[in-house]
């Protein structure tokens, strides 16, 4: 409940701030804001609630939604401090895109203690209104003209899908609450089941799982750099939460009846996102099916349902969260997104190169980085569940072609010289503290590499 | 007065939900997507008013001061107004498009990206 209220103020304080504060002074006032947001929200998790408002039992908030939270807040806090410069560059008035994300950490605070799907509703709204903007900000370059327009079209669609899920589920229960939708002795209504494959359906859009994904590469690689940064990491693990969350407490004791359903959108999303991004030649692009792919692995947690994908899943997202905030928040330096711009990268910049490597290995998944950890849980939940091995199989697989596509990169950043033309062109610089922040980025997925117990301990 | 069973609203809001889908699906000007996108939520609203009444008259038999289905009547409005905030965005978005493009022809953008 704090995380609400503050993040909903600051947004409006960064609006206005906007008439004041000019270049550096406005990134400040966001990394406040979000250390703010990171100490109230904290404070919750330590049972001290500075608002308490009687919801009715709508938003009730445990400790797994305050650490997803906290998790946000955090790669939040990393994406400004990385990002911040590029997004300061992007608009003349960078206070409104600022505001426009605290009104979305606002939003994935309300998705972090839905208990009734009133609120479901509310927060993915309020998380997708001000990404469509965000996605469109870059306003005379028809690519994110382009991006705006399908993300708002698939976007409203997958809520209108939404909607009719949640209307049919209230005709078969008579509640909006996810207990009394899960109430009853496992018997599917055909009502319910009209429901429970609408969310399905609307839920796999939004976390962008095959066969819902097709937007996915378009929006992400259309958007501007820095923006889609933040929807492919925090957005994401919030939809991610969200669904964990829907499926957990309003179709648990149905488990087994939508688990094939499930089984097989894992499947798709990890063969098509995996084998898709083989083929790609833009870094951006790459990412975005990259991002596909990991949400594959994150779907076998909603998959298994038990409490190894608890952790697993906040492993995940702050692991997944972590690398990808860093591999954009350089590649938004880059004039060009191709992978022969990385070309060398690692003579010029070797310190960057180094925290990039980390990230990269990170998603690929190689023991001693987190990511290692995020995908040892979900294929331990999976096992954990025995009912599916097969999934495992080619979860392990998948995770095998992608190391193929994420040490492209690496080749071309330690093992490829500079080509003539390159040579002439300029080349990104990064002041020192940036240097600083990405370092401490990559440590903390080596640490949470080597000891990821300091976060699933918390759970 | 004879009471029409729930059943007709069902049926009516799904045959708007699927004009919606459909038109969602094959319609290529942004503004009649749009337009069927808000179809889909309408026929949403009216499903819920349908069940709130449903569920609303059967509680009403066993206790005359009961108050349950109201609250799907209250997600009708918050239907309504996120359907406005979305409207607001959608619509800036189409009108950058069109300055920039002079058409809402979705079929326009696919034909820039090669």
């Amino acid at each position: 409940m704090n995380a609400i209220i503050v993040a909903a103020l600051w947004g409006v304080l960064m609006m206005y701030a906007g008439f004041v504060a000019k270049g550096r002074s406005t990134n400040l006032l966001a990394v406040t804001g979000v250390i703010v947001l990171l100490v109230v929200n904290w404070l919750e998790y330590l049972g001290l609630s500075i608002f308490s408002i009687d919801t009715k039992g709508m938003l009730v908030y445990n400790s797994f939604g305050l650490l997803f939270n906290e998790v946000i807040l955090f790669a939040t806090l990393m994406y400004f401090l990385l990002s911040g410069q590029e997004l300061g560059k992007s608009n003349k008035t960078p206070s409104d895109l600022y505001a426009l994300i605290f009104f979305i950490l606002a939003g994935i605070a309300i998705i972090a203690g839905f208990k009734s799907l009133l609120m479901l509703f509310i927060g993915i709204e309020i998380v997708s209104i001000p990404l469509y903007v965000l996605a469109g900000s870059a306003k005379t370059n028809l690519k994110s003209n382009e991006a705006a327009l399908k993300y708002f079209l698939m976007g409203s669609f997958s809520t209108g899908l939404m909607l009719m899920g949640i209307a049919f589920l209230y005709g078969d229960a008579g509640t909006f609450f996810l207990e009394g939708i899960n109430a009853g002795m496992g018997i599917i209504s055909p009502m319910k089941g009209i429901g429970l494959v609408l969310l399905l359906a609307s839920m796999s859009f939004k976390v962008s799982a095959a066969p819902f994904h097709f937007w996915t590469p378009d929006v992400y690689d259309g958007s501007p750099t820095v923006f889609t940064s933040f929807m492919a990491t925090i957005v994401k693990s919030a939809g991610f939460f969200a669904f964990l969350k829907l499926f957990e407490s309003a179709f648990g004791n149905i488990h087994r009846e939508w688990q094939i359903l499930m089984a097989v959108i894992v499947f798709l999303t990890l063969v098509i996102g995996n084998v898709t991004a083989v083929f790609q030649q833009s870094v951006k692009r790459m990412l975005s099916y990259s991002s596909i792919a990991q949400a594959g692995f994150m779907l076998l947690g909603i998959f298994a349902l038990n409490v190894f994908a608890k952790q697993g899943m906040i492993l995940y997202f702050a692991a997944y969260s972590l690398a990808t905030i860093a591999i954009f928040a350089v590649l938004a330096r880059f004039k060009d997104d191709s992978i022969e711009s990385f070309n060398g990268f690692a003579r010029r910049q070797p310190l960057v190169a180094m925290s990039l490597l980390v990230s990269f290995l990170s998603l690929a998944g190689i023991p001693l980085t987190a990511g290692f950890f995020a995908k040892y849980f979900m294929l331990l939940a999976v096992l954990k569940d025995a009912t599916m091995l097969w999934l495992v199989v080619v979860a392990i697989l998948c995770a095998a072609v992608s190391v193929y596509y994420y040490f492209r990169v690496i080749q071309a950043m330690y093992f490829k010289d500079l080509t003539a033309d390159q040579e002439q062109q300029q080349l990104p610089e990064f002041n020192r503290a940036f240097k600083i922040i990405i370092l401490i980025n990559s440590l903390l997925i080596l640490a949470l590499g080597i000891h990821p117990d300091w976060l699933t301990n918390l759970l | 007065m004879p009471i029409i069973p729930v059943n007709y609203y069902i049926f009516l809001s799904l045959a708007l939900f699927a004009i919606g889908i459909v038109g969602v699906l094959t319609r290529r000007n942004a503004i009649i997507i749009f337009m069927c996108i808000e179809l889909m939520l309408n026929a949403v609203n009216i499903l819920l008013v349908a069940f709130s009444k449903m569920h609303h008259v059967a509680a009403y038999a066993l206790d005359k001061t009961t108050t349950v289905g109201t609250e799907a009547q209250l997600f009708v409005f918050f239907i309504m107004v996120v359907a406005a905030a979305e409207v607001t965005v959608g619509l800036a978005i189409i009108v950058m498009l069109y300055r920039n493009i002079h058409s809402v022809d979705i079929n326009f953008l696919n034909r820039l990206k090669h």
